[in-house]
């Protein structure tokens, strides 16, 4: 059986026959004990995957209406609470934390028979760009395991990559969902800020996340937006996308439309020969396409990557307060420690990342500092919001590789936290903008993938599917050699 | 001289639900954390869910303090550490980019002088910690969340009380706006708290938490003024602190921790969006709000000539002016004011009481009507609204139940005070030389008579007896 196939490819299979969810499931799992050791892509699997399956086969046989999903496999990061199951955020503070409730993206899922294998690895609290910082261990790039696959969402971008689902739930805060996808050479989108419910997603930093579809295709992407995009009244931030269908028209090509190439995201120091590369082919792509590229200048650029560690790290450091271990969290004994000092104690199990932030959290808001930090932060970000918005005026899409660099080796900048930062330059903007942006596997040089970005207006996903297909049918990517 | 400013807490109490989630307002009733959901608990992965109808019980209550109310209101975080906030911060409001808080620049009349609002705010409850234990060894801290996220208001005055009594007279009003406008009931236990600030001529803010109840609260305003007034005479610097309000010893003491050097780190709270208050909405609250007590007052005292104190107890009590509103008619108004307030009153003087009443309009109406058809005498329908209390008879069963009907036949109540003359003699010796002592007599036969008899045929006869 072939589990190298898009979820609509899927999904014809099992209607016509092909093979039983169950089957296909079955040999998910088989896949996942096969290899995950190697890739560690899980940190959890779901022991009810193939009685799921089992269900939707006995809808299926017996005419029974059956969800959208026909019961594909699906991998959710593990800082999406799911009922009776544990979430970790791949921190030691909440080793044994099990949610008493399930996020909305997941109910949508279940409503639809999606089933889901497990929970996959992250940077602790998605707190990074490598996975290096998960307390349970790195994930490995499927691509070559002695590389980093990106992160936050490397266990989801893994997975994928891997065959070990068909598709994964990240999450967004900096470019945890793009980054990966970029570094794993799968499809990953952010969203429009407020397109999906964050109920149940364990807050980093709550202003500007989202969560986001990781596919093999760009069709794969639009359907899974399909089901958990909407409205939900667990969560106020939600906006009414009035339901639109992705996937209708996707194939309408970008004839006419106007691109903006970001000057400061394709000039920058950082960038890569290859990428560099990669960029200018990608660029000749979409003219062949027929829409007309030129540079666009989006002067603030520069600052925003201090500005979004500035943000991220004030909501942080208020977002991780609770973890005090006093009502949930780690075996502690408590005698001997006043509240203070329990709870100074305790919060020690934090790993070196989420530590560096949440005291940066503790500073840059604090008074007498805000002014000069926090405040000149949120200065930047609306600036950046009027310069995008500008850009969008006259351009149809903006564009830039999603990670200036390709997948580096492990170990290689994890000292460094400074220049792992800059590999989130550029995508940050999306974020601080809360415009939707989507990584599409472009090519793999020497073994290692890069990815394309193309950034839309807000609620433009659905032509911003249109771009992404549209570039994905000039791109020929070779199998991943796991 | 000296300044007072207030900080008062109330509980929206008459909500349905929490301010964030379904859980309900009235967590009272509940076994300990058994009135909580992920929400309230502040668990990983759950979102704040603004209830509307907190932000206009809010709304409604600015505007009855002639506050400013602003367009649209954001929320804030503010960030500490402590084992009764969930999330280790408080979802609450604040002042500082514009007005965006539900109100702010108020003000309420207090004896003529006006006591200004600086701002309110809508926040949330934290939980309830409970210490346990005898000796420090054992001692224990439980903590109770059923509180946690009880939509709470917050208001501010302006330090522009002269003295403790201004303050009482204040929160008398302040708690009888709140209960008349129908969205808190602030004599439930907790459910309306108030920290002071003090200051006097030539020294620094002082300012005094943990004040359990307002009957404390003037306890430690007093102390406090004694205090700095002590420490001034004697050329000592009064110094800029937070006291607590030690209950048992009453007396402040200085709070070792540095409460007002601590960094509460505000910052927008992104969960929930800005809210938009428009003027439509607006003047529905307006328009819905009940008739305020000062205009109640004017319009009983001028339009049933019922006497200004009568009108002020009747009017301030939501309880009482509901049932007056309820029973009386143009002709029996000032018969039911006086009613509720020389009788009633008496008997439903505590919460328990007066939840646990059977009084209705209706027994109000029939009893006033029964005493100017002079069925009844005022004595006796004092009687029978006492057992009403309790029963919620009708006043037609009692008046056959009870024997209550009035007396006016003269020979009978001649007879009496017959009687009356002959165990009294001395008493009759002190009328006839003092006419004012005559009461006496009159309440002798009162006694005799249950109450029924006609006091003033009775009045009538001891004068005539005592030939005057």
């Amino acid at each position: 059986m072939n589990l190298n196939t898009s979820i609509l490819q899927y999904i014809d299979d099992v209607k016509s026959g092909s093979f039983t969810v169950e089957e296909f499931i079955s040999a998910t799992i088989d896949r996942i004990n096969k290899i995950d050791g190697n890739v560690h892509a899980y940190l959890s699997l779901n022991d009810s995957a193939i009685n799921d399956a089992k269900l939707i086969d006995k809808k299926i046989i017996s005419n029974e209406k059956v969800g959208k999903c026909y019961g594909f496999p699906i991998s959710i990061k593990d800082n999406i609470c799911i009922t009776g199951t544990k979430t970790t955020c791949a921190s030691k503070i909440l080793e044994n934390f099990v949610a008493p409730y399930t996020a909305t993206v997941v109910n949508r899922l279940n409503n639809e028979d999606a089933v889901i294998t497990g929970k996959t690895n992250l940077d602790e609290f998605a707190m990074g760009l490598t996975t290096e910082f998960s307390a349970y261990g790195a994930t490995k790039n499927p691509w070559n395991i002695d590389y980093v696959p990106g992160g936050s969402s490397g266990g989801s971008a893994a997975s994928v990559a891997a065959n070990e689902c068909l598709a994964s739930l990240g999450s967004d805060t900096g470019g945890s969902v793009r980054n990966p996808a970029s570094f794993c050479s799968v499809v990953g989108l952010k969203p429009t800020y407020g397109l999906i419910s964050r109920y149940g997603l364990i807050s980093y930093a709550n202003s500007i996340e989202q969560i986001g579809p990781m596919t093999k295709t760009v069709k794969d992407n639009a359907f899974l937006l399909n089901i958990i995009a909407g409205q939900d009244s667990n969560d106020d931030t939600t906006i009414d996308n009035k339901n639109p269908d992705y996937l209708n028209e996707i194939e309408k090509g970008i004839e006419g439309k106007k691109i903006g190439i970001i000057k400061e995201m394709t000039t920058a120091d950082g960038l890569s020969q290859e990428v560099s590369t990669a960029t200018k082919e990608s660029i000749q792509d979409f003219e062949g396409l027929g829409a007309s590229c030129e540079e666009v200048s989006l002067p603030t650029i520069p600052y925003t990557v201090a500005a979004y560690y500035t943000i991220t790290s004030t909501e942080a450091g208020s977002n991780l307060a609770r973890y005090d271990n006093i009502r949930y969290g780690y075996e502690m004994e408590s005698e001997g420690y006043e509240y203070n000092s329990y709870i100074s104690k305790s919060r020690t199990k934090f790993g070196p990342e989420v530590t560096r932030r949440i005291i940066l959290g503790g500073f840059v808001p604090s008074a007498g500092h805000a002014g000069k930090y926090f405040l000149k932060a949120l200065k930047v970000k609306s600036k950046l919001i009027s310069e995008i918005n500008t850009a969008f005026e006259k351009y149809d899409y903006l564009i830039a590789p999603t990670a200036p660099v390709q997948p580096f080796r492990f170990g290689e900048k994890i000292d460094d936290p400074v220049t792992l930062m800059l590999l989130d330059y550029n995508t940050v903007t999306a974020n601080l903008t809360g415009k939707p942006a989507i990584s599409v596997p472009y090519s793999v040089i020497n073994g290692l993938p890069i990815g394309m970005q193309i950034i839309a207006n807000s609620l433009e996903e659905k032509s911003l599917f249109q771009a992404a297909y549209a570039l994905e049918t000039k791109t020929t990517i070779p199998e991943v050699p796991l | 001289m000296t300044k007072i400013g207030l900080e008062i807490h109330c509980q929206l109490t008459k909500l349905e639900s929490k301010l964030f989630c379904s859980c309900k307002a009235n967590y009272r009733e509940f076994e300990p954390n058994h009135n909580v959901c992920p929400v309230c608990m502040g668990l990983p992965g759950s979102l704040p869910r603004l209830n509307q109808k907190a932000v206009e019980s809010a709304t409604s209550i600015a505007m009855a303090l002639n506050c400013a109310t602003p367009e649209k209101i954001a929320f804030f975080r503010k960030n500490y550490f402590y084992p009764d906030l969930p999330k280790n911060f408080q979802i609450t409001q604040l002042n500082v980019y514009g007005d965006m808080s539900v109100g702010g620049e108020g003000y309420v009349d207090v004896e003529g002088k006006k006591i200004k609002i600086r701002r309110i705010q809508l926040e949330e409850d934290p939980g309830r910690l409970i210490y346990e234990g005898t000796s420090d060894r054992t001692k224990i801290t439980l903590v109770d969340y059923n509180r946690a996220g009880t939509p709470l208001v917050e208001i501010v005055t302006d330090p522009d009380f002269e003295n403790p009594r201004q303050v009482r007279v204040f929160l008398n009003i302040l708690s009888d706006l709140l209960e008349n406008l129908g969205v808190a009931e602030p004599g439930l236990e907790g459910a309306m708290r108030a920290d002071g600030n003090v200051s006097i001529e030539g020294g620094n803010k002082v300012e005094i938490k943990n004040i359990g109840s307002f009957h404390d609260l003037e306890k430690a305003l007093h102390f406090e003024l004694t205090r700095q007034q002590s420490l001034h005479e004697r050329d000592i610097e009064i110094a800029m602190e937070t006291r607590h309000w030690d209950d048992r010893r009453k007396i402040t003491i200085s709070s070792r921790s540095k409460e007002e050097d601590q960094d509460y780190r505000y910052f927008l709270e992104n969960d929930i969006p800005w809210v938009k208050i428009d003027q439509e909405t607006r003047d529905v609250l307006k328009k819905n709000m009940p008739e305020s007590i000062s205009s109640k007052k004017e319009r009983y005292v001028e339009k049933y000539d019922i006497a200004p104190q009568v009108a002020d107890i009747l009017s301030s009590d939501r309880y009482y002016s509901d049932l007056f509103e309820n029973a009386h008619n143009e002709s029996n108004a000032k018969d039911i004011a006086n009613l509720i307030t020389t009788d009633l009153l008496g008997f439903i003087d505590t919460r328990e009481k007066r939840e646990t009443s059977k009084v209705t309009p209706q027994h109000l109406a029939d009893l006033v009507n029964a005493v100017n058809a002079k069925t009844l005498t005022r004595n006796s329908s004092k009687i029978a609204l006492q057992e009403i209390v309790k029963s919620g008879k009708s006043v037609k069963e009692l008046l056959d139940e009870m024997d209550l009907g009035q007396v006016s036949d003269s020979s009978e109540i001649d007879n009496i005070i017959s009687q009356i003359f002959e165990e009294e003699k001395q008493a009759v010796q002190d009328a006839k030389e003092r006419p004012e002592t005559v009461n006496f007599l009159v309440g002798k036969v009162m006694q005799k008579t249950k109450g029924k008899a006609d006091p003033v045929k009775t009045l009538e006869l001891i004068k005539s007896k005592l030939g005057q």
